[in-house]
């Protein structure tokens, strides 16, 4: 299966060794990427339970395909959702599923953002994404 | 000359945590333990475990010795004396959770329960559902400016119909010693039974609880150096006595038929079924080695480490902290900057402090905060933790702006 462009392009970037600095710019970079979500939608029901930080996520299928949109009032987290929508948006609920999230984040050396000790909240916006997607 | 702790190289896991990159400041959530204790867990097991309080083998009788020289060590530690007994439980949690469940038929609905506005969820929760189940009303002490429960509420707050006041010592957010002296007169002075939340308070020096004069005294063996899974419950003999069996099994029982049952009192008639042996013999040894450390120069350095830490932080822009901290750890929030993401780029540092809750929602609530970034310090703690934080700190901030 062939990668999104904007996946392409994180793994492109992520993948390249580098220090903490440089990879806490890359997400807050990434995270500005997000287009904005309306004050309405982030609402009480958008709300990821589970995160320290608020994070809202809605998502939609038009044509077959899965369209994500989020929104953090924390930058980390907001990067972190930035590089899941880049994987995940576009697909069809088949491919979706096939997806392997975890290992997404390990190509993209994130992998520690995953541990179960986490809590920014990395693990309830998969969790959320999984219900928005089988329901 | 920079502030070094003596003390550090008896907690072995200090420097493989350096070696890891680590600094540990997370000393509030739980601590790291001396080379006393882990000598103690290892002879324990490499010279043979066996049950206690149960087996007329030699194996049982070392056990239940050990066992209960720690009982006698915790006792000492907290100078119960003749006053009262020492509960071992599974954690200050389940010590809570005994003494609101065991003090149940001690209510009447329309009774109160008073508590503080900055108590940890494990001295909130219990006494909240105590409330529910018999139709109680949860009182909750405000605080005042300083991060203290406010006297002058409390003196209109406690009263006839108060049953129970269950406060913290010292607040896991705020690290500030509470008025206990204040609020336990007026506790009694209505006749009310007293429960006091020692988690955070017995870490820091040495308390004396026939001085406090409270019925009940809670903590957790881990916050103190010692092992998890061991808590502790002092209770006054006359309160002890108020406390009705809770969770039922072996050991805790006198006689029993298939259809009714007499029970031991406390100690024994609360440690249903096999404690946590090893543990309880590893708190005893915790206890033994801090009682031969020299307890000024112990107070002394947390004192200035704390100042160190206070001062370096009112020295950055823009940081806010929580409360007035006298002692042990500062909460704090910088403006502008999310808790969530600070405590991302401290860990991303090597950097091991809290952020968020402090398992305290309401308290933060109430301060209109979602999160803070806790720093907590333990007696091994030095200088160059707190310069790895700082750096840390003004990295991640120089990014983060």
């Amino acid at each position: 299966m062939n990668l999104p462009v904007d996946a392409q392009t994180a793994l492109d970037t992520f993948a390249q060794p580098q220090g903490w600095e440089q990879r806490a710019r890359l997400l807050m970079q990434w995270g500005e990427r997000l287009p904005a979500l309306a004050d309405d939608e982030k609402s009480e029901e958008n709300l990821v339970h589970g995160c320290e930080s608020k994070v809202w996520l809605l998502g939609d299928m038009t044509d077959g395909h899965w369209q994500f949109r989020a929104a953090s009032d924390a930058r980390m987290i907001r990067g972190l959702v930035a590089l899941l929508l880049a994987r995940v948006n576009g697909l069809s609920a088949e491919e979706l599923q096939r997806v392997d999230l975890p290992d997404w984040f390990s190509q993209l050396g994130l992998s520690r953002q995953l541990s179960p000790s986490r809590s920014n909240g990395l693990n309830a916006v998969l969790q959320r994404m999984h219900q928005l997607t089988v329901s | 000359m920079s502030l070094s702790s003596p003390w550090r190289a008896d907690f072995p896991a200090i420097a493989a945590l350096q070696r890891q990159g680590q600094t540990y400041l997370d000393n509030a959530a739980t601590t790291q333990k001396p080379q006393a204790l882990l000598d103690a867990l290892n002879h324990y097991y490499a010279n043979g475990a066996a049950n206690v309080h149960r087996a007329q083998h030699l194996p049982g009788a070392h056990a239940t010795q050990a066992f209960e020289n720690s009982r006698s060590k915790v006792a000492h530690w907290l100078n119960a004396g003749e006053a009262g007994q020492i509960v071992f439980t599974h954690g200050a949690t389940s010590a809570l959770n005994l003494l609101a469940y065991g003090l149940e038929q001690e209510f009447a609905a329309g009774d109160e329960i008073v508590i503080s506005a900055l108590e940890h969820h494990a001295n909130l929760l219990p006494w909240q559902q105590l409330a529910l189940r018999n139709d109680l009303k949860l009182v909750v002490l405000p605080l005042d400016n300083q991060g203290l429960i406010d006297l002058k509420a409390a003196a209109l707050l406690i009263n006839e119909r108060t049953r129970l006041l269950a406060v913290s010592q010292l607040s896991n957010v705020l690290g500030a010693w509470q008025p206990l002296p204040e609020l336990l007169a007026m506790a009694k002075a209505h006749g009310a039974l007293t429960v006091i939340d020692g988690a955070q308070g017995v870490v820091h020096g040495r308390h004396d609880v026939q001085a406090l004069g409270c019925d009940f005294y809670v903590f957790s063996s881990h916050k103190l150096y010692g092992p998890e899974g061991v808590g502790v419950l002092y209770g006054r003999n006359e309160a002890l006595s108020r406390l009705q069996h809770w969770q039922f099994g072996g050991e805790m029982v006198l006689t029993t038929d298939y259809q009714r049952a007499s029970f031991r009192p406390a100690p024994l008639g609360f440690e249903a079924g096999t404690p946590p042996i090893a543990s309880v013999i590893g708190l005893g040894a915790t206890l033994a080695y801090l009682n031969g450390l020299d307890h000024a120069a112990v107070l002394e350095h947390e004192a200035r480490l704390h100042a160190l830490l206070l001062d370096g932080l009112r020295q950055r822009d823009g940081i806010q902290v929580l409360g007035q901290p006298q002692l042990a750890l500062v909460s704090f929030v910088v403006q502008g900057v999310h808790n969530a993401d600070l405590a991302h780029l401290l860990t991303e540092q090597g950097i091991a402090v809290r952020a968020g809750h402090h398992c305290a929602i309401p308290l933060l609530k109430s301060l209109g905060l979602p999160g803070a970034i806790r720093v907590s310090l333990a007696l091994y703690n030095d200088e160059s933790d707190l310069q790895h934080f700082f750096n840390a700190l003004d990295q991640a901030l120089e990014l983060l702006r």
